[in-house]
């Protein structure tokens, strides 16, 4: 089932404006991202296609049929919540079937699907405890039975991972999304993690102050942000964003190394260079003192005071002898770095899709 | 050191080992002594008469009479009371405009005095200017006299208490139904689960434990009405609105025989004994259900 989202506006009775003009259409089948720092409206835009709060303003379609105003029950959508929202007085079943029962399924029918369910989310021997008996990732898992028996085809997720352990969230994500994959199901997953939304989406919609700062697959957003708020928003450690000058075929740093760079653009710029687009090279333009590193095993981060407004931050994939306070000289590879004008549009780009493999 | 510990503890507990030995140890001893007594217009123990103050009491029809009503009454009036503020609480935890109003109203009575409370009542009791009787009227119905009615006078009492106890048990309650995590009922909004689906299965469970506390403070508190009891009907008629706390204050304190007081207050102890233990081992066996 699509669902698409026409002019959605949302105002709070103080004039707080939650929701600006959000467009955009979720396609079936596919695993739709909602991601923002928490006040960006991300859970609003959630709870508005789930028909728990009104909007002042657009419409919302579910297979092409208005739903705008239409009750939650009329919608036929299920939902994984982040606090699993499961009774307590209930047995994990009977957690599982209460919308059925909710919606008078034959008794017959209900068992069914129940014992169906419960071997996807390998709960079986577990029907007959209470969640109180459960860890954290079992009762996720009743959450998420419930939210498959009732054969919905859209599945809502509100941040259902945050309440795990780091281990069991990348557990739960691998299973959430070979779920969704084997079963053909339309999600829309509200998250504030970046590595939930660049790992499980098929389209990341990144949310500030209730705007859509933008639309598009994980990588694109990572590779080609529309400007520097996306830009800073993926990646760990956060890009590098630097001030800079377009020179006819030069851009000058703002720490005054300069390099050859061919743009038909010319002014002010600001210059993002993710930490891993770098080459450490003694003979490297960029040279300066450790003020922070750390170890990783698989990598090194470092961080190297140049001159600019903030350390500059590389990640590399080599375990470095070096301690803070050593000098260190590095390249950025040009055709990786990104450029935005002084209206924080992306303007330039290094040609990434030639330099893979 | 330990001794100088001991000595410590005891200097600490002092100031509630004085105050409750004045108010509760001692009047309880001395209730388990006074009722072996027969006593002096002034309450002085004169004879020591055994069990016979209690076998008096069994035999006293208005004794019994007081015991039958105190039952009807305390009953009656927890019901009532757990119902209403429970009924209250859940339509006030509505997230609406204006609600913030009703709250106020629905838990105003916690605020007025029990005397001030019975002297309205007792206006709009009346059987001439009485706002009751005017409604009646005003309906062609037939006028009860509220007040003097064996079966109404009791009634009236247990309106007027309820009324006066919905304040606190809705305050309580409103707090148990507003901490129910709203995520619940969101599931029960996408399956279109109806109200009784939800009472049953959300709300009643979430709220028990705080129902069966309010439960146990109502009983209680009915358990000890007096002033009620004192301004609108003082017992009247012919026992009916006889109340045991009332009673035991008319025969101690207006009949001069403490030797049937103290009986019928040791009567009054054991009921609230009894009916505490049933409610704790009710609420054990539920809590024994959910563990598993």
């Amino acid at each position: 089932m699509s669902i698409k989202l026409k002019h959605i506006k949302k105002t709070y009775d103080n004039g707080e404006e939650v929701l600006k003009d959000i467009n955009t259409e979720i396609e079936d089948g596919q695993f739709y991202v909602l991601v923002g720092a928490s006040g960006s409206g991300k859970s609003t835009i959630l709870n508005a296609i789930a028909g728990f709060i009104p909007i002042n303003d657009g419409t919302i379609e579910i297979d092409g049929r208005d739903v705008t105003n239409l009750p939650p029950k009329d919608r036929h959508l299920a939902m994984v919540f982040q606090n699993y929202a499961l009774m307590p007085n209930l047995t994990v079943s009977e957690n599982i079937i209460f919308g059925l029962k909710a919606r008078h399924v034959d008794k017959e029918v209900q068992q069914e699907r129940l014992n169906e369910v419960l071997q996807t989310v390998h709960l079986t021997e577990y029907k007959d405890k209470r969640p109180t008996n459960l860890s954290g990732g079992q009762r996720q898992r009743v959450s998420l039975a419930r939210a498959l028996v009732s054969d919905a085809k859209v599945i809502l997720m509100d941040e259902p991972l945050s309440n795990l352990d780091a281990k069991l969230r990348a557990e739960m994500r691998r299973e959430i999304r070979a779920l969704q994959q084997h079963l053909g199901l339309t999600v829309v997953y509200v998250t504030h993690d970046q590595t939930e939304a660049m790992t499980m989406g098929d389209q990341v919609m990144l949310l500030n102050q209730g705007r859509i700062e933008q639309i598009g697959a994980p990588l694109d957003l990572y590779n080609a942000p529309a400007n520097t708020y996306v830009a800073d928003f993926f990646g760990s450690p956060a890009i590098n964003l630097l001030d800079g000058q377009l020179m006819g075929n030069r851009l000058q740093f703002v720490n005054g190394v300069e390099i050859t760079f061919n743009h038909e653009l010319a002014g002010p710029v600001r210059i993002g260079v993710r930490p891993e687009s770098v080459r450490l090279t003694p003979q490297g333009a960029f040279r300066g003192r450790i003020t922070h590193i750390e170890p990783l095993g698989d990598g090194t981060n470092i961080s190297v005071e140049i001159g600019a407004a903030e350390p500059f931050r590389l990640k590399v994939s080599d375990q470095l002898n070096l301690r803070t306070g050593n000098e260190i000289a590095f390249d950025i590879l040009p055709d990786q770095m990104m450029l935005f004008d002084a209206d924080d549009r992306l303007v330039g780009l290094g040609p990434i899709n030639e330099l893979a493999v | 050191m330990q001794k100088k510990q001991n000595l410590l503890a005891l200097v600490l507990l002092l100031p509630s080992i004085v105050v409750l030995g004045m108010f509760v140890f001692y009047p309880m001893i001395k209730t388990f002594w006074l009722i072996t007594q027969l006593t002096d217009l002034m309450g002085n123990p004169i004879k020591f008469v055994g069990f016979k103050n209690f076998i008096n009491l069994f035999h006293s029809d208005s004794f019994m009479t007081s015991i039958t009503v105190t039952m009807i009454f305390v009953i009656a009036t927890s019901i009532f009371t757990v119902l209403c503020a429970y009924f209250l609480a859940i339509l006030a935890s509505k997230k609406m405009r204006g609600m913030g109003l009703f709250r106020t109203i629905f838990s105003a009575t916690m605020g007025i005095s029990v005397t001030v409370a019975s002297i309205l009542w007792l206006f709009m009791f009346n059987p001439q200017i009485g706002l009751f009787s005017k409604v009646l009227a005003a309906l062609h119905l037939p006028d009860v006299n509220w007040l003097s009615d064996p079966v109404w006078a009791l009634v009236a009492i247990i309106g007027t208490t309820v009324w006066m106890n919905i304040g606190f048990a809705f305050l309580i309650l409103l707090g148990a139904v507003q901490a129910i995590p709203t995520d619940l009922y969101q599931v029960a909004d996408l399956n279109g689960a109806s109200k009784w689906l939800r009472l049953r299965k959300i709300t009643l469970p979430a709220t028990e434990p705080t129902l069966f506390f309010v439960m146990v403070v109502t009983l209680i508190n009915a358990f000890q009405t007096f002033g009620q009891v004192d301004i609108l009907t003082a017992g009247g008629p012919d026992y009916h609105t006889n109340l045991l706390v009332y009673s035991i204050y008319q025969d101690a304190f207006v009949n001069h025989t403490i030797g049937r007081a103290s009986a019928e207050s040791v009567v009054l102890t054991v009921i609230i004994m009894i009916f505490t233990f049933i409610q704790f081992y009710l609420n054990k066996r539920k809590a024994a259900k959910y563990a598993g």
